[in-house]
């Protein structure tokens, strides 16, 4: 069993593999010269903190050698062979496989005409949120491009180190995709409140480097001027592999419930995958989510060793800046309708609903982690397609615990 | 020295969940099980330190509320990513109708 790709999917699907009790060899490939790490403390405290943070590895030497996987770190694939069955390796190096799976994941989107500079950067690792870091420090004038969950955790955590933060998104609003609008406009109220300068509605002109300043043009003929420019616009999945091989992609390396590529020995999980959603019918999703990518990492090693298991979850996803806590469980955009359910003095919670009055999704911010039980309940819900009264989703007084006896 | 100390009353926590008890600077989540069984764990979870009062119990099991890391309660073994780490537990007596937990 060879495994391509050493994040948070591949990892787990590593141990999955073990906990199935298999008992051939397992290679686990990874670019990046870390041990498998959390990805998602990068924009939050590994940013925030003064200290400078180590990275939150999800596994050591010891726990990878007591069960036998094989780590090669610092090893990027370079080629697929099919026909052969293996895997090259850019330091020349082949490894045969019999299932393989592909759990590449995903790279910051690029922005065409950015200035090559230290100070022009994007996050999707810990050496990148390094880097970021070395520029942050209080009176350090920092430009975000990109009004999504990176781009908004960066802007809080930048606020936190005393940088003054101006956030750019192209959209009407920030968190356009995937979140519905009183939730963003919480979110927005929250920087705004903190400090954070946002322009919405505004594409980019240009971005050059003069001397140690970084010239942000805005369409509308703004200039913001910045000591340091992330570039926060969302992230394109890594099939360049797949691709030359020859695997069908679509938006992602496509595979079928049972995370099985076009090739069937090769499986595909996590951020760099399409995939049919059975909550929805079959519709075909990428997700970019940290459970997801652990849940996926379990599902295709079962799968890999035989045993026929499809896709079930329902996605669910998390964002903190500042205090608050932002869960949503589903995808909003599959309801019609919504009910909003108070849950204490600062938190809400808006129940999506199908046009048919099915609980399709749930979406809730409040501080810390107010609204994580109700959020949780509501994904049972959803996961048994239930459709709620409009009236027990609304009402504090009903325990939506309740509604999973029903 | 272990002490035992008054937590709550029995009827302050529903059953099949969970609530949280502060004592000096500790702090502890106590549990009543399905079974009407009453235990109790460190409050914070072993991942990143969040409260576990907000988080949802479902037969010997709590979820933490922030990432869903799971443990039985009973034990305080975790279960599975993201937590690796498992919960100190606490033993528990019903006393006059309160909750008392053993502390060192
Ligand atoms: C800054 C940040 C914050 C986040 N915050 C949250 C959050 O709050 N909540 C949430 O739910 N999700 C969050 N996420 C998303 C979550 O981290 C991802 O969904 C998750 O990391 C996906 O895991 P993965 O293993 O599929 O991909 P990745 O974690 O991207 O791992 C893929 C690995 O494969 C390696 N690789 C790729 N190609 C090759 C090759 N050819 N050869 C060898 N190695 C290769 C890459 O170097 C990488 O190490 C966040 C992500 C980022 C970047
Ligand atoms: S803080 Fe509890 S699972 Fe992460």
């Amino acid at each position: 069993m060879v495994i391509v790709g050493a994040g948070e999917c591949g990892a787990r699907a590593a141990f999955a593999l073990r906990e199935q009790g298999y008992q051939g060899s397992v290679t686990l490939i990874g670019e990046e010269l870390h041990l498998p790490y959390e990805r998602p403390p990068l924009s939050k405290e590994a940013m925030a903190s003064e200290a400078d943070p180590a990275a939150k590895i999800v596994t050591d030497l010891r726990k990878l050698a007591d069960a036998r996987i094989i780590l090669m770190s610092g090893a990027r694939v370079v080629r697929l062979d099919r026909q052969a069955h293996d895997v090259h390796l850019d330091n020349g190096a082949s490894i045969p496989y019999a299932k393989l799976l592909l759990a590449t994941g995903a790279s910051p989107r690029r922005l065409p005409g950015l200035p090559e500079s230290s100070r022009c950067v994007t996050l999707r690792t810990f050496d990148d949120a390094l880097a970021i870091r070395r520029h942050l420090a209080a009176g350090v004038r920092v430009a975000i491009v990109g009004g999504g969950f990176i781009g908004l955790e960066l802007a809080a955590s930048a606020r936190r180190r005393g940088c003054p933060v101006t956030l750019i998104e192209a959209q009407p609003r920030i968190l356009m995709r995937g979140v519905p609008a009183e939730i963003a406009a919480v979110v927005h109220a929250e920087h705004e409140r903190q400090g954070v300068c946002i322009v919405c509605g505004q594409g980019i002109a240009s971005i050059a480097e003069a001397g140690e300043t970084i010239e942000i043009a805005l369409a509308g003929g703004e200039r913001i001027a910045a000591d340091l420019c992330i570039i926060g616009i969302g992230a394109v999945p890594n099939t360049g592999l797949a691709e030359e091989a020859g695997l069908a992609i679509d938006n992602g390396i496509a595979v079928d419930a049972r995370l099985r590529s076009s090739d069937p020995d090769i499986f595909a999980a996590g951020d760099c995958c399409s995939f049919p959603l059975a909550v929805y019918g079959g519709r075909r999703v990428r997700l970019e989510a940290w459970r997801n990518a652990q849940e996926q990492g379990g599902l295709a090693a079962r799968n890999m060793l035989g045993q026929d298991e499809p896709h079930a979850t329902v996605p669910w996803f998390w964002s903190d800046q500042y205090q608050l806590g932002l869960q949503i469980a589903g995808l909003s955009d599959e309801g019609r309708d919504t009910v909003r359910r108070e849950v204490g003095p600062d938190a809400f919670i808006l129940f999506h609903l199908a046009g048919d009055g099915r609980l399709v999704a749930a979406s809730g911010i409040g501080t810390g982690t107010a609204v994580a039980r109700d959020i949780r309940i509501a994904e049972m819900l959803i996961a048994r397609r239930a459709s709620p009264s409009r009236e027990a989703l609304a009402a504090p007084e009903t325990r939506l615990k309740a509604l999973l006896a029903a | 020295m272990a002490e035992w100390i008054k937590a709550c009353e029995a009827d302050d926590v529903d059953e099949e969940d969970v609530i949280r008890f502060d004592h000096g600077s500790r702090t502890f989540a106590i549990y009543r099980s399905p079974d009407d069984e009453y235990f109790a764990t460190d409050g914070l979870c072993t991942h990143e330190k969040v409260h576990l009062a907000n988080g949802l119990v479902m037969d010997d099991i709590i979820e933490c509320p922030k990432h869903n890391g799971r443990f039985n309660y009973k034990t305080g073994a975790a279960k599975g990513a993201p937590v690796c780490v498992n919960l100190k537990t606490y033993p528990v007596k019903l006393e006059a109708g309160a909750v008392m937990i053993q502390i060192d």
